[in-house]
């Protein structure tokens, strides 16, 4: 059987329209859940990157299964972090309770590779403020 | 999926070529619970005749700081959950006796202070690991079933009892009735196994203080086992670990519990004698 | 209900009236992320502990919601004030209906 160049064209196109569609689709699944999950959080109010929140994380991560991330935002009544690149972005949310001496919470996280992670408060004032912070995830020595 | 693979064994490989710009362990200091200060640091034993240089060093030494500090702290550290559970079954009757670990040793987990310093041992001209001690225990004494090597029923009773020793000098006989068995674990440390051809020595001797891929390598000490180890997150076996680094250079692997891992635990062991127990550490 | 979840709380014994305390918080849980695939490729389906609450003599310090994305063995750390002496109680919610609780007294002097 001849085969044309324009068919090899045609059948690679496919090809590559058939790989790419799933991790395309996973991809946009995530960040329509990334986008639900912050209009359910802030019902649609604007966020700004505010120095009201503070996101510390290592920069380096010896494993992806635990990482310490500490989230404080003063005078805040609630906030919620989100993992980008995780198959589902959403990690915490955190409501605090009038007897909470600071708005700061630490714990631990899974993160499926290197990545931003992302915190938005509800500040005293009722707006919204976002940090973002980016973690690398290492790989181990033989595949470990 | 073959190419990831011829990928994975290049990367590795090229890993193990001497970096430029060595970079040794950090200068941290290891102080669990604001009072417990653990050697991580000492003069290399002198059956090591200079393998490691002068000094040797805790894995500890080898992580980032997010790791380490797991480990100062007995209530951050998640192996001590593990711990707990086993506190718990160390005072439960279990086996067709009706005893439990505390019907005999009455003084508690205390009673076994020292003894994983100075584990593996001769007993009876067998040499003997501490998950051997608990299961001719369990079986003999209470009449109960063996633990699963590295369940964590048993690495948590096995934490338990080396916590007991935790700040003591690792202090393994190598003589005597041992050295055949020492011997045995030094040739196999020295041996290299698998398709890539990698001895123990390869890497932790050869190359501690490089980086394999993104992996800080350490000298392989196993004074803090068993480790809770964040990739698996829960309590890793001596054995269990010796499987895995063994497995990775694509050989078939002994098993947990074999005559052959209990040598090389007791050769790997006397590798960092004079080092601070710190059972249970935590690794990446 | 999850094999063996045992919580740990670290709560000090005392403080002075109106002090910022720091509570830590740890439990044993698998948190099973969903994302898993036994060995027989079959996917391991989402058991997670999903709401940790931290109340002091029924006032409220922190409400938290978890997702997958929570490392196994859950742990959180935490500021609360003490206005008087009582009891904090600490209460986590397994997907499977179970929940665990713990609590700790402080004494203000």
């Amino acid at each position: 059987m001849n085969i044309t160049r324009r068919q090899t064209l045609f059948v690679s196109v496919g090809a590559a329209a058939f790989f790419a569609m799933p991790a395309f689709a996973r991809r946009l699944g995530a960040e329509l859940d990334l986008e639900a999950r912050t209009n359910e959080f802030t019902e649609g109010a604007e966020v700004v990157d505010g120095d009201g929140v503070v996101i510390k994380a290592p920069e380096i991560a010896e494993n992806g299964n635990t990482v310490p991330i500490e989230v404080s935002a003063p005078g805040a009544s609630a906030l919620i972090v989100m993992a980008l690149g995780n198959p589902n972005p959403g990690v915490v949310r955190v409501a605090f309770g009038p007897l909470a001496a600071s708005q700061s919470v630490s714990t631990r996280i899974r993160l499926a590779g290197t990545q931003d992670v992302v915190a938005i408060a509800k500040m005293a004032d009722g707006t919204f403020q976002r940090a973002s912070a980016t973690v690398k995830v290492t790989i181990g020595g033989c595949g470990g | 999926m073959n190419k990831f693979k011829a990928l994975l064994i290049g990367a590795c490989t090229a890993g193990l070529l001497p970096a430029a710009g060595v970079a040794g362990p950090d200068d941290d200091k290891l102080m669990v619970n604001d009072e417990l200060d653990l050697a991580t640091e000492v003069a290399a034993p002198a059956h090591l005749d200079g393998a490691l240089g002068s000094t040797i060093y805790s894995g500890w030494r080898f992580r980032t700081d997010e790791t380490q500090a797991l480990q100062l702290d007995d209530f951050d550290n998640p192996a001590m959950l593990t711990v707990d559970a086993a506190l718990d079954a160390f005072n439960t009757p279990d086996g067709s006796e009706g005893k439990s670990c505390a019907s005999c040793h009455t003084g508690g987990p205390e009673e076994f202070a020292g003894l994983s310093a100075s584990m593996p041992k001769v007993i009876d001209g067998k040499l003997v690991v501490m998950e051997d001690l608990i299961n001719s225990h369990r079986q003999e004494v209470m009449g109960a079933e063996p633990l699963k090597w590295s369940g964590q029923e048993m690495q948590g009773m096995v934490a338990l009892i080396g916590l007991q020793s935790r700040g003591m000098p690792v202090n393994v006989a190598i003589d005597g009735e041992a050295a055949p068995f020492w011997e045995q674990g030094k040739e196999m440390y020295y041996t290299r196994y698998g398709q890539l051809e990698l001895s123990c020595a390869n890497c932790h001797e050869d190359n501690w203080g490089n980086m394999i891929r993104a992996d800080h390598l350490s000298q392989g000490q196993i004074n803090g086992f068993p480790t809770y180890r964040l990739k698996q997150a829960q309590l890793i076996s001596r054995h269990n670990r010796f499987r895995g680094c063994i497995r990775d250079t694509r050989a078939e692997t002994f098993a947990e519990g074999s005559d052959e891992f209990r040598a090389l635990e007791l050769y790997v062991a006397s590798r960092g004698n004079g080092l601070s127990v710190e059972t249970p550490a935590v690794r990446q | 209900m999850a094999d063996g979840v045992k919580p740990r709380v670290k709560v000090p014994k005392s403080a002075s009236a109106g002090e910022a305390i720091t509570i830590k918080t740890l439990i044993s849980h698998p948190m099973e992320s969903g994302q898993r695939k036994d060995a027989d490729g079959n996917r391991i389906p989402s058991s997670i502990i999903h709401r940790f609450t931290c109340d002091f003599n029924g006032e409220n310090v922190i409400d938290v919601d978890l997702l997958p994305a929570i490392s196994t063995n859950p742990y959180f750390e935490f500021e609360a004030t003490v206005p008087a002496s009582g009891e904090f109680k600490f209460t986590w919610h397994d997907d499977d209906g179970s929940v665990y609780e713990d609590s700790k007294s402080i004494t203000v002097g």
